[in-house]
């Protein structure tokens, strides 16, 4: 057992404008989630309100048992698109009747709940996470299928959520819809495809086409009711497999549904007591730098992260730039590799390579603490081999078979961000604080490189270098990649699954290790662990 | 010399009898029904003796088994506590008859006063007043108002008040059809009603030698629906000459019956302190303990003298007032609620060390209250110096009280009581009937502290995580608990930051102290306070009555109708047979989804129908 000790000082110049930075930027992260949750605004939200309809997010709280925590998906997916903010759908973790779910709801207030690109992004991403860990899939719908002026992105790639759905109940992950009004053309597949389907009385709408559509198509008279209301096809059809006689009945049946589902974890389940950290998390609002230049020791944030804060390290005094050890959270073992002076070496690379080996040797879930700014770059370090070095590492967390907890805590930059488990490595899910930068580079080293290639290029050729034009489109390329670099950007394009209030790291892993557990973790077999 | 009693009686008295048994070195034979086996003061008494079944005529009424348990027990004599038999002279006379020990008054005397038309005819005779009635006097003479009453009963069953001449006939005759199936005998009679009325008894004791004496009055003028809940000595409304002469009078109706033993003489004191008789209680009252209290003397110890044959002690003879004392009956049962009986178990129910409070319990913690008899659970009685400060060591015991199990009256009691110390001249015996309480609510803190508690203990899985957590807390939580609806927010920590019940915020002073609030939950129920408030929780989703089924019911295979059990218009509740079809050789009752009335009747007998062919549609109500 090692106690971490507390080297943070709160009163420390440093320390103050940390936090003052990490405050502004959740002020901002809040106002952005006060208009997601305000959905299509506030004129579509009375309306839906006359028609005695629950919003999205009261329809997911009612659904989910008492006083449990509910763990929220991108919730700012397409912040900086042509779409709106949120993407017009909630999806997350909750537990209901004791079991922990993968919860999709759509949000009708927003252009009739219709799938964009970005929602079809986070609805597949929503089923890629029950499949991983076997969660048990409750569908609210109410949808107007296709936003179809983007249909050309949608339409093709759009399949996959019908197909994901029955796939996830051939491996036996039960899904449920409840449908709460429209579902119609495309969007009938997801309770076409669901294993439970429950309907609700004069609300409920699948039909493949509706009576214009039939008309044109027939010359058929017919209405919504007959041609797919819930009562149709709870007594006719036979696609509704419970009949509610209003939306919060609707809740009940599919809280009944989940009772039944008989699901057990496959994992081996917590080992420790789970006893909270000594130091205060709240200080975590001070750790990371206001100037992502600076680098900032990442046992401070292990300390206010882990049970009792006790953290053993792997290691230390090696490859010092990046920090390995085990610990607990929550009472469940894991792994952490944490970046400390950003740039990673040949050493920091072959002992990652040897930790992760380690990791899945015992089935440890790892977590990946990052702030990197790459590989280091150089006559020397090239000459010593980096490129094999990174790729030992980038082969290592390729290949390891133990879960990856991924926390973008400040930068992300090159190759470092695929060595520590980026999204392209498929980290179980990967969340990021307010203030993580992510990109191939540095704003002012891009901007830097591009200008270099410019002047090189100008004088292969003979051309006179416009030194205030290079300037220029310096500060220009340089704004572009800050601003494409942000968190915000970031989790607009669902490149995480979603910006965290530091504070909540603790409990959003823990929800995240818990939810792991649903499967059995077993690491990489194969050769013993390479000696690096 | 008693050597062994038979307790034919239950719950708190006979507790109460066994403690003073106990201390006197008599033993004691309890006996219970099967509702009342693991009742406390079975496992009080030296030993018991079953009675098989629940109901009072199949257990504590069955004289005969009663008789012969004291025999196979060897008990020479029998106490019947009050209620059940202690007032029927034929089993008081077949225990004499079986060569046992009466503890009670001669069946004579039980007689002689169990007819209350032949009671007031005899306390005329012996001198003590009583109001004009119909056995004697004209309706003229009786005057309005009037009361009808019935003469073998007690309890205000068979009772009307008659204010206007022509409702007379008609509450005679309810009023006999009630007291015939109250008591099995409907005699009424009607009587002057006093309005205003106070209830006001004399404790009296009569040995073999001749002694007779008063211990003073009872005080029982708070009464809901003639059933007494706070009772008192000495009575605030008597000074000492009208104790006197009510003693007197006491004393009178005592002798004049042969009166041996414990026993209560009833009056009514009007607002001019003129009392007149109304019964004689031939057996020891609930209340005696205030009494008790009062003298210093142990009434059951009396009893088991007198009956032993021994006079009254000198105690006795000259007895004294000290102080005050004042006693209520907590009930399960809701006083919100037409004092609607409660039933369950008290998961906890302790009283705190009071000096000079005294509990009579039928119940301990784990208790079950059946449903077969009487609410009362248990006397709380207070004794102090003053009447002030009796009544606030009542309070004090009351609201200290665990009370954690069936809904109690004691959030009544407890309003009461100052009213009791501040406005007892304004309180006549029909105060609290025309002044029902309002329920006072519970303060905002304690319901929010009764959600927050119900919230947590309903956590499932995650169960460690900080409760309700949200990353992106789009809206509070929300709770029902009673009839209040309860909505919070938590920080990430899971601390209440804000709470609203119905629609109005707790002060935020409150906030911090929420969680320490003590809660203790019992299955559906929370109580705050230990158990003053009591907030049962609604569950959470209920499935409609009839999910939708309304409608019309559908052929559910092809057949023939049989017949046709109703018609249009005909109101149905669900699972009522509507018509009967014949298919594949078999007859289908085709019966209502759902209670409501037949809107349509599709088909007719010997018709033939098809598969999801409609038969009946029902328009549900």
């Amino acid at each position: 057992m090692t106690v971490l000790p507390d080297r943070v000082v709160v009163t420390s110049e440093q320390f103050r404008a940390n936090r003052e930075a990490m405050l502004a930027q959740l002020r901002q992260h809040d106002e952005q989630l006060a208009v997601v949750n305000g959905g299509g605004g506030p004129k579509y939200i009375e309306r839906h309100r006359q028609r005695d309809k629950l919003l999205a997010r009261e329809r997911i709280e009612a659904l989910l048992d008492i006083e449990s925590p509910f763990l929220e998906f991108s919730p700012l997916a397409a912040w900086g698109t042509e779409f709106p903010v949120g993407a017009g759908t909630v999806t997350g973790i909750g537990v209901v009747e004791g079991t922990e779910c993968l919860i999709m709801a759509n949000d009708p207030t927003v252009r009739g709940g219709a799938f964009n690109p970005i929602t079809m992004r986070k609805s597949l991403r929503a089923y890629e996470i029950a499949r991983q860990n076997r969660l048990p899939v409750v569908n609210l719908v109410e949808s107007g299928g296709a936003d179809l002026p983007t249909q050309s992105e949608i339409f093709i790639p759009g399949g996959q959520s019908f197909h994901d759905i029955t796939e996830l109940s051939a491996a036996a992950i039960p899904t449920i819809a409840v449908v709460f009004g429209n579902s119609t053309a495309g969007g009938a597949y997801v309770p076409g495809m669901s294993d439970y389907v429950v309907m609700i009385k004069e609300r409920s709408k699948v039909f493949l086409g509706g009576p214009p559509l039939v008309k044109m198509a027939t010359g058929e008279e017919s209405d919504d009711e007959s041609l797919g209301g819930a009562e149709m096809h709870a007594r006719v059809s036979g696609l509704a497999d419970y009949f509610a006689v209003d939306e919060l009945d609707g809740i009940r049946l599919g809280r009944q549904i989940v009772r039944r589902l008989n699901q057990h974890k496959r994992g081996p389940g917590p080992r420790g007591p789970g006893k909270p950290p000594r130091l205060d998390p709240e200080h975590l609002l001070g750790i990371p730098s206001v100037d992502p230049k600076v680098p900032f020791d990442p046992r401070d944030v292990i300390a206010r992260l882990v049970d009792d804060s006790d953290f053993d390290e792997f290691k230390p005094l090696y490859g010092s730039s990046l920090v390995t050890g085990f610990a607990e959270l929550h009472g469940y073992p894991i792994g952490i590799l944490a970046n400390h002076r950003g740039v990673l070496f040949s050493e920091e690379s072959h002992k990652a390579t040897q930790f992760i080996q380690l990791a899945n040797q015992i089935n440890t879930p790892l977590v990946f603490l990052q702030n990197t700014t790459g590989y280091m770059v150089g006559k020397d370090f090239e000459q010593r081999g980096i490129i094999k070095d990174g790729a030992k590492m980038i082969n290592a967390v390729t290949n390891s078979r133990v879960p990856h907890l991924t926390i973008h805590m400040a930068a992300s930059y090159g190759a470092g961000n695929y060595g520590m488990c980026g999204r392209a490595f498929g980290p179980r899910f990967l969340f990021a604080w307010p203030n993580a930068r992510t990109a191939v580079m540095g704003p002012q080293q891009l901007a830097g490189v591009m200008s270099i290639v410019a002047k090189q290029s100008a004088a292969s050729m003979g051309r006179a270098f416009d030194e205030d034009a290079d300037e220029a489109l310096r500060k220009q390329v340089e704004e572009q990649i800050e601003r494409e670099s942000l968190a915000l950007f970031m989790t607009g394009r669902v490149y995480d699954d979603g910006i965290i209030d530091p504070r909540d790291t603790r409990t959003v892993l823990a929800m995240c290790l818990s939810v792991i557990d649903n499967q059995p973790i077993e690491g990489t077999r194969g050769y013993g662990v390479y000696r690096m | 010399m008693i050597n062994r009693v038979l307790i034919a009686n239950r719950s708190e008295i006979a507790s109460r009898i066994i403690r003073t048994c106990r201390r006197l070195g008599v033993g004691t034979v309890a006996v219970f029904s099967d509702a009342d086996a693991y009742a406390p003061y079975v496992r009080e008494a030296d030993s018991a003796w079953p009675l098989a079944g629940n109901s009072p005529a199949e257990t504590y009424l069955r004289g005969d088994l009663l008789i012969a348990a004291a025999l196979a027990r060897g008990c020479d004599a029998i106490h019947p506590g009050y209620g059940f038999l202690s007032e029927n002279a034929s089993f008081a006379q077949s225990v004499i008859d079986a060569g046992l020990t009466w503890i009670g008054p001669p069946p004579a005397a039980i007689t002689a006063m169990g007819s209350k038309i032949e009671a007031k005819r005899l306390m005329r005779a012996a001198g003590v007043p009583v109001l004009p009635d119909s056995s004697v006097e004209s309706l003229e003479e009786i005057g309005l108002p009037a009361l009808v009453k019935a003469s073998a009963g007690g309890g205000g069953r068979g009772m009307r008040i008659v204010r206007d001449a022509a409702a007379l006939d008609e509450a005679v005759a309810s009023g006999q059809r009630e007291a015939a199936a109250a008591f099995g005998d409907g005699t009424v009679f009607v009587e002057r009603f006093v309005e205003g009325g106070r209830h006001i008894e004399i404790q009296v004791f009569a040995d073999l030698h001749g002694n007779v004496v008063s211990l003073f009055e009872r005080d029982c003028t708070v009464q809901r629906r003639h059933q007494k809940i706070i009772e008192e000595a000495p009575s605030p409304a008597v000074a000492q000459p009208l104790r006197e002469a009510m003693s007197a009078a006491a004393v009178s109706a005592a002798r004049a019956v042969g009166y041996v033993g414990a026993g209560t003489v009833e009056f009514l004191v009007d607002s001019d302190s003129r009392f007149s008789f109304l019964e004689m209680n031939t057996r020891l009252q609930v209340e005696h303990p205030v009494t008790e209290m009062i003298t210093g003397l142990d009434l059951v110890e009396l009893q088991l003298a007198v009956a032993g044959g021994e006079p009254l002690p000198p105690a006795a003879l000259e007895p004294t007032i000290t102080g005050h004392a004042v006693e209520v009956r907590l009930c399960a049962e809701d006083p919100e609620s037409g004092y609607m009986p409660s039933s369950g178990t008290f998961r906890r129910i302790d009283f705190a060390e009071i000096d000079g409070v005294r509990v009579d319990s039928g119940v301990t913690s784990g208790s079950a209250v059946s449903p077969f008899y009487d609410s009362m659970i248990a006397k709380v009685i207070a004794h102090a110096p003053t009447r002030a400060g009796a009544i606030n060591k009542l309070q004090r015991a009351l609201s200290t009280a665990h009370l954690i199990g069936p809904i109690t009256n004691r959030s009544q009691l407890l309003d009461l009581l100052p009213q009791l110390a501040e406005q007892w001249q304004q309180i006549d015996t029909g105060w609290l009937d025309r002044n029902p309480l309002s329920a006072t609510d519970a303060p905002s803190a304690f319901i929010a502290a009764a959600a927050l508690a119900w919230a947590r203990s309903q956590r499932t899985a995650l169960a460690k995580l900080p409760p309700g957590w949200r990353n992106n807390p789009s809206q509070p939580q929300q709770v029902r608990v009673g009839r209040h609806e309860v909505h919070y927010r938590h920080d990430r920590d899971g601390l209440v930051t804000e709470a609203v019940v119905d629609g109005v915020a707790v002060e935020e002073g409150w906030m911090p102290a929420l969680r320490f609030i003590e809660t203790e939950i019992d299955g559906d129920v929370v109580f705050v306070a230990r158990g003053q408030y009591r907030f049962a929780i609604p569950p959470r989703y209920t499935p409609p009555d009839d999910a939708g089924r309304a409608g019309s019911t559908t052929a559910p295979m092809p057949g023939s109708i049989l017949r046709i059990a109703v018609e249009v218009g005909d109101t149905v509740v669900a699972g009522q047979p509507l018509l009967a079809m014949e298919a594949m050789k078999m007859e289908h009752q085709i019966v209502s989804p759902a209670a409501g009335t037949v809107a349509e009747v599709f088909v007719e007998a010997g018709q033939q129908v098809d598969s999801g062919q409609p038969l009946v549609r029902i328009d549900s109500s």
